[in-house]
């Protein structure tokens, strides 16, 4: 079985030129691979960096060195060296996100932001909103909030609704940023039960939780990042 | 994109333009590929060189150096200056639309608003008077405005209607390529979010390629794919639109990231 | 002593009559394009036809036979002038008989007659710009024939029928002539543009004040612009010359009393006296006694 997701030698660091040019280093060297079906849980305290792993993953941060690999439509894409439009075909077809907070656009109904994902994947539009409230229903988001815009909902709402838009497609990697942070135990165990679905359809996982419970009911790894961490300058 | 990414041909090859206004820089040295369906921003502020890259990129304006590449509808490699007068003016006409930041400059204000959207239409030859109109209705429903306007001149128009309209009239021949400057300067806030939607759901629906203007970064990060940040006339860094924003390397990019005012 | 001695033959001096020549020949080489040309001073003022008469002042000969018509009439104040003008300065014979003819100079009408090979109408033109009331700049006007760019033509025709429902230009209405070149006809009605189609005549135009000449030569396409679904057609009149009983021609009205009475009748004077010398006889008309 082929490797989802091979980080080899990820390295970053920050220089804050707004600040003197202030070097912050946030990981270095970071080695581990999920493989599908397996839900690998990135651990360690505030800071530590496992935020910006993730988002190294997505190709939404920049990457100092190493290689973060992808089976891509049956080949291996290194994207730490992609082009953006390489990235960005990635993300349509084969990296799904579900970011921390949701970034609200305005007059585009939750519906609609859940639907985009299949939308622009060339699936037909009343079939995706099909989709999409299939998914709004079963994490509880209630009906008459479907066609408002986001901006306006709690951020227990908004979760829901970014959980929603990460969990429609069926991209085979699929990255978690405190995905149960602002949600009761109800819809906390309505994400635990969608990662365990995921994970027989041999989607492979990598995701933050500070929720115990969660982590525990998830996890098949956890990879402490300060493992990562970075040696300090003198 | 909902563009069909398996083409593998860009549609725009942009090689070390510039452009000096005496011994005056304009922008230097910029090179790049647009893919069809790409929307790229062109971000900086003002004295930046942005809107001279844009001229430059449009043949509005002759550059001083450099090549601009274009891939026709048949599918021939163009230099854009090398075109005749008469070649570019169609292409101008046909393929490509340019939005300007103040829409009286796109639009005939003298004439209907149907008239305006129609234009283009009998520029290329359509001589059917009902199925011009019904275009211009179709157009004017698509842009959100009422159809009982189609014959009101944009005199009467407010600001964010008469931006509307001209992006009607440029999108009515289906241009594969839209330039826009500062497409929502000057608008209110609450119109700029229309427009920025509207646009944001044509260019999907049309898998329009586009080159945006702006100094806004936040209109940069809803509408591109990847960004352009311009400082001096120089490009100073480029790359993923939510990359450059999230995680800007140059300490110019940084600064502009940080002096975004939080609402 | 000669009080005409002093002008050379037709008022313009022979250099000015070649340079206009010039640029007649070019204007009947590319059917339809304005030439511009160095309008002289004339003695009527700007408006008053100087383009026509230059027109005619260069091709006019001792042998030729010059008929004058405003609005189809010989005998209204500028017909007269002008052909007094003409029969000073050249000394040639003049008609009000269009048939007779060789040069027709005309402001604003085509005479009913079809004219034959060997007759040459010279227009006087206000504005030879068919584009210039939408787009004001000339070097936009002229890369715009340069370059056949005639969209904004039809954006005219657009409005009208947006406006009033149908093309609501009756008079100036544009054609394009051999496929080519928009024109504007001069401020002839509608009705006549027919005429000037496949014409055995030689059309001149002439505007001075514009300083622009064009020409449209015998046998020559001249089709009037218009929508597939909204086809040109030319005016239709209810009912036939009061006086001389003529249909299928361009009538005028004729007021004949303050209580709103009013009578139809041929714009073209010399076809309806024609008519009448033969015979005929309209609803107000009085039957002629002999023939002329």
């Amino acid at each position: 079985m082929m490797t989802a997701l091979t980080v080899k030698n990820l390295s970053k660091t920050f220089t804050m030129h707004l600040r003197d040019g202030v070097v912050l280093p946030v990981v270095e060297n970071v080695n581990f691979h999920v493989q599908p079906g397996e839900c690998v849980v990135l651990g360690g305290p505030s800071g530590a960096g496992k935020s910006s792993i993730l988002k190294m993953v997505y190709g939404n941060y920049g990457v100092d060195a190493g290689s973060i690999v992808i089976q891509h439509h049956g080949a291996a894409v290194d994207l730490a060296t992609a082009d953006p439009r390489t990235v960005l075909t990635l993300r349509r077809d084969s990296i799904g996100y579900v970011s921390q907070f949701l970034r609200t656009v305005p007059r585009v109904s939750a519906l609609d932001v859940v639907a985009e994902p299949l939308v622009i994947r060339g699936v037909d539009k009343g079939e995706a909103q099909d989709r999409a409230r299939a998914l709004l229903a079963r994490l509880n988001l209630p009906e008459r909030l479907w066609s408002l815009p986001p901006a306006t909902f709690s951020g227990g709402e908004q979760q829901r609704v970014n959980i929603a838009r990460g969990f429609i497609t069926d991209h085979p990697v699929l990255l978690l940023d405190e995905p149960t942070a602002s949600l009761d135990a109800t819809n906390r165990a309505v994400v635990v039960a969608m990662i365990g679905e995921k994970k027989a359809q041999g989607v492979a996982l990598l995701g933050i939780f500070h929720d115990e419970e969660v982590r525990e009911a998830v996890a098949d790894r956890i990879l402490d990042v300060t493992a990562f961490a970075p040696e300090l300058a003198a | 994109m909902s563009q069909d990414m398996s083409m593998q041909e860009p549609l725009l090859k942009v090689d070390n333009l510039t452009k000096y206004y005496g011994s005056r820089l304009g922008c230097a040295d910029v090179s790049f590929e647009l893919w069809p369906g790409e929307v790229l921003a062109i971000v900086g502020e003002s004295g930046s060189g942005k809107t001279t890259l844009l001229n430059s990129l449009s043949a509005t304006l002759e550059p001083t150096s450099g090549q601009t590449h274009y891939r026709m509808r048949d599918g021939a490699w163009r230099n854009i200056y090398d075109l005749s007068e008469a070649e570019r003016r169609f292409l101008v006409r046909t393929d490509w639309g340019f939005v300007h930041q103040n829409p009286a400059d796109g639009l005939r204000m003298t004439v209907s608003a149907g008239a305006n959207v129609g234009e283009r239409l009998m520029a290329v030859g359509d001589r059917h008077y009902g199925h011009i109109r019904e275009t211009a209705l179709d157009w004017l429903g698509r842009v959100e405005i009422a159809a009982d306007r189609i014959d009101d001149q944009p005199r009467s128009f407010s600001g964010g209607m008469r931006q509307r309209l001209q992006i009607a009239r440029n999108l009515v021949t289906g241009p594969r390529l839209v330039f826009m400057d500062e497409p929502t300067g000057g608008l209110d806030v609450s119109v700029q979010a229309r427009l920025l939607d509207l646009l944001r759901g044509l260019v999907g629906e049309l898998g329009l390629a586009a080159i945006v203007v702006t100094h806004d970064l936040a209109v940069a990060r809803l509408l591109s794919h990847r960004m352009m940040v311009m400082k001096d006339g120089h490009v100073i860094e480029a790359g993923l639109t939510d990359r450059v924003l999230d995680d800007p390397r140059e300490p110019y990019t940084q600064l502009l990231v940080s002096s975004i005012l939080q609402v | 002593m000669n009080a005409v001695a002093q002008y050379n033959f037709a008022y313009l001096d022979e250099q000015t009559k070649r340079m206009i020549r010039r640029a007649i020949l070019k204007a009947i080489a590319i059917p339809g394009y304005q030439v511009p040309f160095s309008s002289r001073e004339m003695p009527m003022p700007y408006g008053w036809g100087t383009g026509g008469v230059q027109v005619t002042a260069s091709i006019i000969g001792p042998d030729d036979v010059l008929k004058v018509i405003d609005q189809g009439a010989d005998d209204t104040t500028n017909a007269v002038s002008i052909r007094a003008f003409f029969a000073k300065v050249a000394q040639v014979a003049t008609t009000t008989h269009t048939a007779e003819a060789t040069i027709i100079q005309t402001r604003h009408r085509i005479p009913e007659k079809k004219l034959g090979a060997g007759q040459i109408l010279v227009y006087q033109v206000p504005i030879p710009e068919p584009l210039r009331f939408l787009e004001p700049r000339e070097t936009e006007t002229r890369k715009m024939h340069a370059l056949e760019e005639y969209g904004l033509m039809h954006v005219k025709l657009y409005e009208d029928i947006a406006r009033h429902g149908r093309i609501a230009t009756t008079y100036a209405y544009p054609v394009k002539v051999e496929g080519r070149y928009v024109m504007d006809p001069s401020p002839t009605p509608k009705f006549d543009n027919p005429k000037m189609h496949m014409s055995e005549a030689l059309q001149l135009f002439g505007a001075g004040r514009e300083h622009r000449i064009y020409a449209v030569p015998p046998h020559t396409q001249v089709v009037s612009l218009d929508f597939e679904d909204h086809p040109f057609a030319i005016q239709h009149f209810e009912q036939p010359c009061a006086l001389c009983g003529a249909e299928q021609v361009y009538l005028d009205e004729v007021i004949l009393d303050d209580q709103g009475g009013h009578m139809y009748v041929c714009s073209d004077t010399d076809n309806c006296e024609e008519r009448r010398a033969a015979g005929h006889v309209g609803t107000l008309g009085v039957a002629q006694e002999a023939a002329e």
